[in-house]
């Protein structure tokens, strides 16, 4: 909502500068977005006429002009304005005036010419944005008068940010009475006094959309001057207010919405048919609207249409065919009420919003029609002139909006807002907002007058009070309560503590958007059980990640852009999904809270004292060990080299599981996927399901061994194919409860093993916990985990 | 006896000038040792008469003492000057970097959510949260915004083609943590959200925090008081407040909250940082609570900006961009 300072000036007592004003109304709720003072330092700038404009003998572009500004003799400027020509009246800065833009007048020669002053347009005054040439005042603008008298300057353009609850305020007269609530003054418009009827010229109405329209004025204006000059005091409140000067009706309608809030609209009397028709739109119909649009409607929508055709769509636009033209002659007004559930959405869902719909959807007084139709009535007829027909007048009453009489309690009053406010206050201040007030013993009967249509219940009595009465002058105090603690299970790690881990071993946490491209989501293969937004910004952003790798690696491809070989990311965020079956079920999506590592480049920061080596599977699993051995319950995970998805390396890719559950994957990118997304063989990433991640052991102390414990080394030469979770396997099921740990020391293949052989070096750490380990003990364990091997696994004992 | 005297004599000699410990035991053995010549003059003192025997021996034992003693003295010195050779030639350069102590870091979003979140648990509430992916209801109708209704119009939502929507604020959580609980409530959650707005302020994916309490005597003056608390938490200082009245159709009567803000040219303004409001009766009655018994208060804020203004970030977009350069500032 944007208006003018000096307007509102007009219509409330302020004893208030600027800020103080812009302050009260802010501290109030109605935020002053944006403050633009017009019109300041217009010392020295005059109403001028051009007499006479030749061309500038020495430039194309320019004229010298001779001008009549009220001082005797004229003055000779050189001016290059493209509409510069004899006749018009303009702002003159003579010498020695100062434009807000810095400009200092002083008499000079152009390109050998003298120039006493500088004609000038609305941009270089400081009013308006308009540079395309000079300002064209009205042709009976008093020459010589000072400008800013002339366009009653200076102003300010206030822009509000009015909260949606507010639609009282979106006229000044509403605004106005806020105001006078607020400074304890008084709003100084009268009534309305009803324009002289010179005419019967009639038109019937019949409503027929019931609650939707419970009240349609109209009144049909005779013979009146389309074509009229709109007075410079009304476009430049429209002007100040952000709205351009169109014609004189158009600009009448829209002055009266300003001044009162009530949308109005005209037709052109000529081009309608029969009666005037309020009624839902058929499905299908269509109608093209004044911006030339073609509106396709259906029942949901409420249309103004005669008696052949549909001619506006209710509270949002008119249409195209019974507009008002430079050549109407016969207006016919409306001024009616629609209920806010019937105009809400209308606007938007044909892509449109307008200061009509913004206003009927948060709801017009009902009070209103009738005096704006008047007030409209009033200012046409001195504008445009023309004959006014008798006020039309449909309605149902019982279908109006009442205004509720509420109960405020006073206890309520002081226990929401924690203080007490003194009952005169209470009283004073519904009264100034225009409300019946009667006091009762425990509090107040408060009737809101018909513009507030946020006012429905006790709540909205309180925050009236509080609003007026000022957040500020309530104290603050501390809550109250009884202490409870909550429990946080120590089986549980939380996640913070999970970030932590991975930033101390060298990873970054990453935040990428939640949405990813269908087309990258291709690329990695994942085309199943997708969730797709239904209207996304853009393609890029058009798919819930079913994943966090394809974004994670897209932020490692963007830091090795930027010279960072070595790039170490984690992200912790939800992944989402959905199965056909829990489609059609109308089931919600699966969110899945979920970890996600990538890593590439060398395996640790390039150092002095140690080979440079690059990062490869088993540093990222050494992560993942790391991660899991925290939880303390190592046992219950296992990896999988079966079950890829097509994301990984067949052969350098793991499957996760905990408790045989399948919880994520591990290892190299796909070299066909990396070649697709630009990337080298050293790129690993893992993934898992966080929840799992978070499980946590509550420890169980046992005795520590009282005997001490034997170690014995053993070589074993074994065929390339057997993994070392087969060697534990057998060598733990071999030797039970005795194998207290089994390290893996060395691995070797090359000379003296066999091709297709390896040597892995182990040390078996064996204990009782009831007695010492003889040699002899130990030995028969050996002899047993080696033949063990030898039979399962094909392995030879090396020398 | 001049002999011995004059042996020993050279002999001390000897002793101060053996530059190495062999060289030392070498002249030890000569000395001391089973041939040497103190033992020689032991041997002889047999031959003697005993009065002469006992002269003699003393003679011969003070000359033992002094050798021992010069041989004991300049050993020391000898080990020590080994000692100090060792520790020379075994000094490293301790300047050189340590191995392995590379180390990553949380992002500043997160350790914004945390520290505010961890300042809300010490006052009592209870960490809480819900799916990003929401109904309708929760969202929008139970928190009392009707359908179409205007304040729709200011969350910019994202939706699916089943009328599920991502939520647009966190506020949801709220009627979550509501439904089937009875008060005292105090609850903290912090999460992401979206809306379809995407520019250099806006990003269709930020953090917010909600925080709820419902109690038998939440006031207005209670919300404003935990707030100025709170803002004093986090930024450590004090600062100066104000409270304008506002509007979300899920609180009322509702403020926002705006703190008197230090520009770098040293100019303040009123800087926007929070929304909040004593819970709406509609919403309590709608997760089952009865308002007439309690009231409680709500507010909202944007991680994003807290995050900012505590760390002087100042491109929004610099957060998810994940460029290392800018998340190794926060390490």
């Amino acid at each position: 909502m944007k208006f003018s300072e000096n307007w509102l000036r007009e219509l409330v007592e302020i004893q208030a500068d600027r800020a103080a004003l812009a302050h009260a109304l802010t501290m109030a709720g109605l935020e002053v977005e944006e403050l633009t003072p017009l019109g300041e330092g217009l010392d020295g700038v005059v109403v001028a006429e051009i007499i006479g404009a030749v061309k500038h003998p020495e430039a194309d572009r320019l004229q010298v002009c001779t001008v009549n500004a009220g001082l005797g003799e004229p003055l000779q400027i050189v001016c290059g304005a493209p509409n510069a020509r004899v006749g018009i009246k303009i702002p003159l800065a003579k010498v020695g005036a100062s434009l807000p833009g810095g400009i200092n007048i002083k008499a000079a020669k152009l390109r050998g010419v003298e120039s006493f002053g500088m004609l000038c347009s609305a941009k270089e005054l400081g009013i308006d944005n308009d540079a395309s040439g000079l300002l064209e005042l009205p042709l009976d603008a008093p020459v010589g008068t000072p400008l800013a008298t002339y366009l009653g300057l200076p102003d300010a353009s206030f822009e509000l940010k009015l909260t949606p609850n507010r639609p009282d305020c979106l006229g000044l007269v509403g605004l106005a009475h806020d105001v006078a609530a607020l400074f304890g003054s008084r709003v100084k418009t009268g009534e309305q006094a009803p324009a002289p009827v010179s005419s019967d010229a009639r038109r019937g109405i019949r409503l027929e959309a019931g609650a939707d329209a419970p009240r349609y004025l109209g009144r049909v204006i005779e013979g009146l001057d389309a074509k009229a000059r709109t007075p410079l005091w009304l476009a430049e409140r429209l002007r100040r207010a952000g709205l351009r000067p169109i014609s004189a009706v158009v600009d009448v309608t829209n002055y009266v919405m300003l001044e009162l809030g009530q949308p109005l609209h005209a037709f052109d009397n000529d081009k309608l048919h029969g009666d005037i028709v309020v009624r839902h739109a058929r499905e299908g119909e269509t109608l093209t609207l004044l911006d030339g649009s073609e509106a396709r409607l259906g029942s949901g929508f409420l249309l103004i249409a005669d008696e052949q055709s549909a001619l506006a769509v209710a509270g949002v636009m008119g249409g195209f065919d019974s507009r008002v033209t430079d050549d109407t002659r016969n207006v016919f007004l409306e001024s009616a009420h629609f209920a806010p559930a019937a105009i809400m959405g209308r606007a938007r869902k044909l892509g449109m919003h307008t200061d009509a719909s913004h206003r009927f959807e948060r709801g017009v007084d009902p009070a209103l029609p009738q005096r704006a139709l008047e007030r409209a009535t009033e200012l046409l007829l001195s504008i445009a002139g023309g004959k006014a027909g008798p006020v039309l007048r449909a309605e149902n009453l019982a279908d109006l909006p009442r205004p509720a009489t509420l109960l405020l309690r006073r206890a309520r009053l002081q226990r929401v807002l924690g203080i007490e406010v003194a009952d005169a206050e209470v009283a004073r201040i519904f009264t100034a907002l225009g409300m019946q007030v009667t006091a009762q013993a425990d509090g107040w009967q408060v009737t809101a007058p018909s513009s507030r249509f946020d006012i429905e219940r006790e709540e909205d009595l309180i925050e009236e009070v509080a609003r007026i009465h000022g957040y500020d002058n309530i104290p603050t105090s501390t809550p109250t309560g009884a202490l409870t603690l909550a429990i946080e299970p120590e089986g549980r790690l939380n996640e913070l503590a999970v970030r932590e881990q991975w930033a101390a071993r060298g990873y970054y946490e990453a935040v990428n958007l939640a949405f990813v491209s269908q087309e990258l989501l291709q690329r990695w293969g994942f085309l199943q059980d997708l969730v797709a937004l239904a209207n996304p910004l853009s393609a890029d952003l058009a798919v819930m990640r079913p994943s966090l790798l394809p974004g994670l690696i897209q932020a490692l491809s963007h830091n090795r852009a930027r010279q960072q070989e070595r790039v170490r990311l984690f992200e912790l965020g939800r992944t989402f999904r959905i199965e056909a079956e829990a489609v059609a079920r109308k089931d919600a999506p699966t969110e899945t809270p979920t970890l996600a590592v990538v890593a590439c480049g060398t395996a640790h920061a390039e150092q002095w004292g140690e080979a440079a080596r690059t990062l490869d599977f088993h540093d990222l699993k050494g992560d993942l060990d790391a991660l899991i051995a925290w939880g303390g319950e190592p046992e219950r995970w296992a990896v999988h080299a079966d079950g890829l998805p097509a994301w990984l390396h067949p052969g350098r890719g793991a499957r996760v599981t905990r408790d045989g559950v399948t919880v994520g994957h591990l290892g190299a990118l796909h070299p066909q996927l990396a070649k697709r997304l630009d990337l080298g063989a050293d790129v690993h990433v893992l993934e898992l399901a966080l929840e799992p991640v978070l499980g946590r052991r509550l420890p169980k102390a046992t005795a520590v061994p009282r005997f001490p414990s034997v170690r014995r080394d053993i070589a074993m030469d074994l065929p390339e194919g057997v993994s070392w979770s087969q060697i534990e396997q057998v060598v733990r099921a071999t030797v039970g409860a005795a194998l207290q740990e089994l390290r893996l020391f060395d691995r070797y293949s090359g000379k003296g093993v066999e091709a297709g052989r390896k040597s892995l070096a182990m040390g078996l750490i064996l204990q009782d916990a009831s007695r010492t380990l003889t040699d002899d003990d130990a030995d028969r364990y050996i002899r047993e985990a080696v033949a063990a091997l030898e039979v399962t696994c094909m392995a030879k004992l090396r020398g | 006896m001049d002999d011995l005297d004059s042996r020993a004599a050279q002999a001390l000699a000897e002793i101060d000038t053996a530059d190495t410990l062999e060289a030392l035991d070498a002249l030890r053995v000569g000395l001391l040792g089973k041939s040497g010549i103190v033992t020689t003059a032991l041997k002889a003192l047999g031959a003697l008469s005993p009065d002469e025997r006992k002269a003699r021996g003393a003679e011969v034992n003070r000359v033992k003492d002094r050798l021992a003693d010069a041989l004991a003295a300049r050993k020391q010195v000898l080990e020590q000057a080994e000692l100090d050779r060792r520790l020379a030639s075994e000094t490293i350069d301790i300047s050189l970097p340590g191995r392995h102590g590379e180390r990553g870091g949380i992002h500043p979003i997160t350790r914004t959510l945390e520290r505010i979140t961890a300042i809300f648990s010490r006052l009592g509430y209870q960490r809480a949260d819900g799916p990003e992916i929401e109904d309708d209801w929760h969202n929008f109708e139970a928190l009392n915004f009707p359908p179409h209704h205007p304040a729709r119009a200011m969350h910019d939502t994202f939706y699916f083609g089943d009328g599920r929507l991502l939520r647009t604020h966190t506020s949801p959580v709220q009627v979550r943590s509501m439904q089937g609980r009875q008060p005292p409530i105090r609850i903290i959650a912090p999460g992401k959200v979206y809306r379809s707005d995407s520019d250099q302020t806006h990003s269709p994916m930020f953090h917010q925090i909600e925080g709820l309490l419902v109690d038998e005597t939440s006031s207005f003056a209670d919300l404003k008081g935990t707030l100025a608390e709170f803002i004093r938490a986090f930024f450590e200082r004090d600062f100066e407040m104000r409270f304008r009245p506002s509007y979300f159709p899920f609180t009322e009567p509702s403020a926002e909250v705006d703190i008197r803000w230090d520009a770098e040219d040293g100019s303040t303004r009123w800087l926007e940082v929070l929304g909040c409001g004593m819970v709406h009766p509609n919403v309590l009655k709608n997760c089952g609570i009865d308002p007439e018994r309690y009231t409680g208060f709500a507010f909202g804020l944007g991680v994003e900006r807290f995050a900012m203004l505590r760390y002087g970030v100042s491109d929004l977009r610099a957060f998810f961009e994940n460029d290392l350069r800018f998340l190794k500032q926060f390490a």
